[in-house]
């Protein structure tokens, strides 16, 4: 059974590519500005979208430039999608803010609206609440982009049968450093998509790392 | 097809610092939720859980002189002293060498060192620990383990969950033996937080109780071996972890999905790729953490797949809600039931209080085990099943 990178976002350097070609650029370098530019870009209508936390809107932004115009997810049962993620930074960025409205006795005002972003895999579930992925999720905490345990993970998850696509890569932002690279997993032989030009890349632990290092294939 | 064996825990809360500690406590009854004054971790009095720092310090302090007498107590978190003192418990009782190139430790948490976010602290501590793949490289570079840990943190189910992942990477072939191991310590951070959700009960948890209002934050770390050969695990016994599923509900980002739907299906999944009925199943050790929601969520999962008549119970209510730690804890000790085939009373249960009515323990059993569910969940819509099995 091949496994296979079948559609590719990334969001680094104000840039957003779509199958690594260069989809939008937003004007100023923010964190911030970049998630508002992509946000009206994508021409999303989505009220919860502005209660999330940075982290949060760029796994959302990530996974909607990665299925947006697309039917991949309808193929599958929900609950046979899974998403398993990776970063760096965990939700350090709300940690401190929660942090921050504790630590003065008489301006004590912990929230449950900032809490709630102190726990990394809240990022998985506002992609699956958006898209109704239902199957295994993981987060995973790496100093760098693991390609190596996606790899072995995702392979074990197809192998022994309990996904049958999976949303994958790297989602950290931490202040004005963001970068992610979100990555749609399937097998070969169920594609059922027509698919025209577009090429598929081979899911492996090579591929995974030129995708990130944004050299081509 | 490949076994997973599961071996020698560790477990350190309030009632004790090994898991035969557990055991002898919970045997007697002991509660170790007790009523915290007010104080640094809030301010005014609220049911916790915590481990008793001298003890703590003292094992810690004893534990450096025998192995490593140059380094100071001070230069260590208490998260740090508490994943060191419970993966050294498993080393020294299993046959596992952590510098084997096919090990790999899993750490899971939820906050890790957060508690170097506040400004007190130690100088001897480089505050980039808080990070969690640092916390994790540290704790493995006091081993010398040859992988770095792999750090997994998917709110109150990482623990199950990074078992399970454990199992996983050891069927894929990729490691032969894994110690899962995970904790939290308890912080200003943890209590104000759940707090400001009034998750928390005026009074020790009471899970799946008629008169549960809250749960109650418990503090603990503990450890699991995990290997394909069972002669390295530390015990005579040969259980597998024979299947697992993890699910979303893909419904809200910080309470259940209400019909136990997608809880259902972790659990289906996880009794499918078991080969098992829910008829086999002797021994379900749920994650029960005394909320209205959250139980009345898994009762309705748990009957939902044909799991009304299984004994079950929580242990929340003996040590509190132990959040990154709480379903390798909770494993650990369901699985010394199946060992001694004894089962425990579910604290602070007394009257049922679930829409769907499931068969809570309200008393110490003798029963034999060979077949144990155990469930976790938590914020983010994550479900986790586990069975393990006497083979």
């Amino acid at each position: 059974m091949e496994l296979l990178i079948t559609r590719h976002v990334k969001f680094q350097d104000r840039r957003v590519w779509l199958n690594g070609i260069v989809e939008h650029v937003s004007e100023a370098g923010s964190a911030d500005k970049l998630f508002r530019s992509v946000y009206r870009y994508y021409d999303i209508d989505y009220p919860k979208f502005f209660k999330m936390d940075n982290l949060c809107k760029l796994a959302f932004l990530s996974a909607e430039g990665l299925l947006r115009g697309t039917d991949i997810l309808q193929e599958y049962p929900g609950g046979e999608v899974a998403i398993i993620l990776e970063n760096a930074s965990s939700s350090l960025e709300y940690d401190q803010k929660h942090v921050e409205s504790i630590r003065d006795q008489n301006r004590y005002f912990p929230s449950p609206s900032v809490f709630v972003y102190t726990i990394p895999n809240i990022m998985v579930a506002e992609i699956a609440i958006r898209h109704k992925v239902k199957g295994e999720n993981a987060v995973f905490i790496f100093e760098q982009f693991d390609p190596g345990l996606i790899y072995d993970y995702v392979s074990e998850l197809f192998r022994n049968q309990q996904v049958s696509c999976c949303l994958s890569g790297w989602v950290e932002c931490y202040g004005d450093h963001y970068q992610s690279l979100l990555f749609i997993i399937e097998q070969e032989d169920k594609i059922k998509r027509c698919k025209g030009l577009q090429e598929y890349v081979i899911f492996d632990t090579a591929n995974m790392e030129k995708l990130f290092k944004g050299k081509s294939l | 097809m490949l076994d997973v064996f599961v071996g020698t825990s560790n477990t350190i809360t309030s009632i004790g610092f090994s898991t035969a500690e557990h055991v002898k406590r919970i045997k007697a009854g002991q509660i170790g939720i007790s009523i915290y004054p007010g104080g640094d971790l809030w301010p005014t009095p609220v049911p916790l859980s915590l481990i008793d720092s001298q003890r703590l310090l003292d094992l810690f302090r004893e534990h450096l002189s025998k192995g490593k007498p140059d380094l100071q107590l001070d230069s260590f978190t208490r998260s740090e002293m508490l994943h060191i003192l419970s993966i050294s418990d498993v080393l020294k009782n299993s046959g596992v060498d952590i510098r084997d190139s096919r090990t790999l430790i899993i750490l899971s948490t939820l906050k890790g060192n957060m508690d170097l976010l506040k400004k007190d602290r130690l100088p001897a501590i480089e505050p980039d620990r808080v990070y969690l793949w640092k916390w994790g490289e540290f704790l493995g570079s006091f081993f010398n383990s040859s992988n770095k840990p792999l750090v997994v943190s998917n709110a109150c189910a990482s623990g199950l969950l990074a078992t399970l992942i454990g199992s996983r990477l050891i069927k894929a072939g990729r490691y032969d033996h894994v110690i899962a191991a995970g904790g939290d310590i308890l912080t200003e951070f943890a209590v104000s937080g759940f707090q400001s959700f009034q998750s928390l009960s005026p009074k020790p948890c009471k899970p799946f109780d008629a008169d549960r209002d809250g749960l109650s934050l418990g503090e603990g770390c503990g450890a699991i071996v995990l290997s394909r050969d069972h002669s390295l695990c530390g015990i005579p016994e040969k259980i597998v972890l024979a299947g697992g599923s993890c699910t979303n509900d893909a419904h809200h980002i910080s309470g259940p999905l209400r019909t136990g739907e997608m809880f259902y299906v972790a659990i289906r999944k996880a009794l499918r790729e078991a080969s098992l009925d829910p008829l086999d199943i002797d021994y379900i050790s749920a994650h029960g953490t005394g909320t209205e929601s959250y139980d009345e969520t898994e009762a309705k999962a748990l009957s939902w797949a044909g799991l009304e008549k299984v004994p079950v119970n929580s242990f929340k209510g003996y040590f509190g809600h132990t959040l990154g730690a709480a379903g390798i804890i909770e494993s650990a000790i369901a699985i010394a039931s199946m060992r001694n085939n004894e089962l425990f009373r579910s604290a602070g249960f007394e009257n049922p209080g679930t829409s769907d009515r499931i068969n809570i323990l309200t008393d110490h059993i003798s029963r034999e085990v060979n077949h144990c569910l155990k469930t976790a969940s938590g914020f983010g819509g994550c479900n986790v099943a586990a069975v393990f099995k006497k083979i």
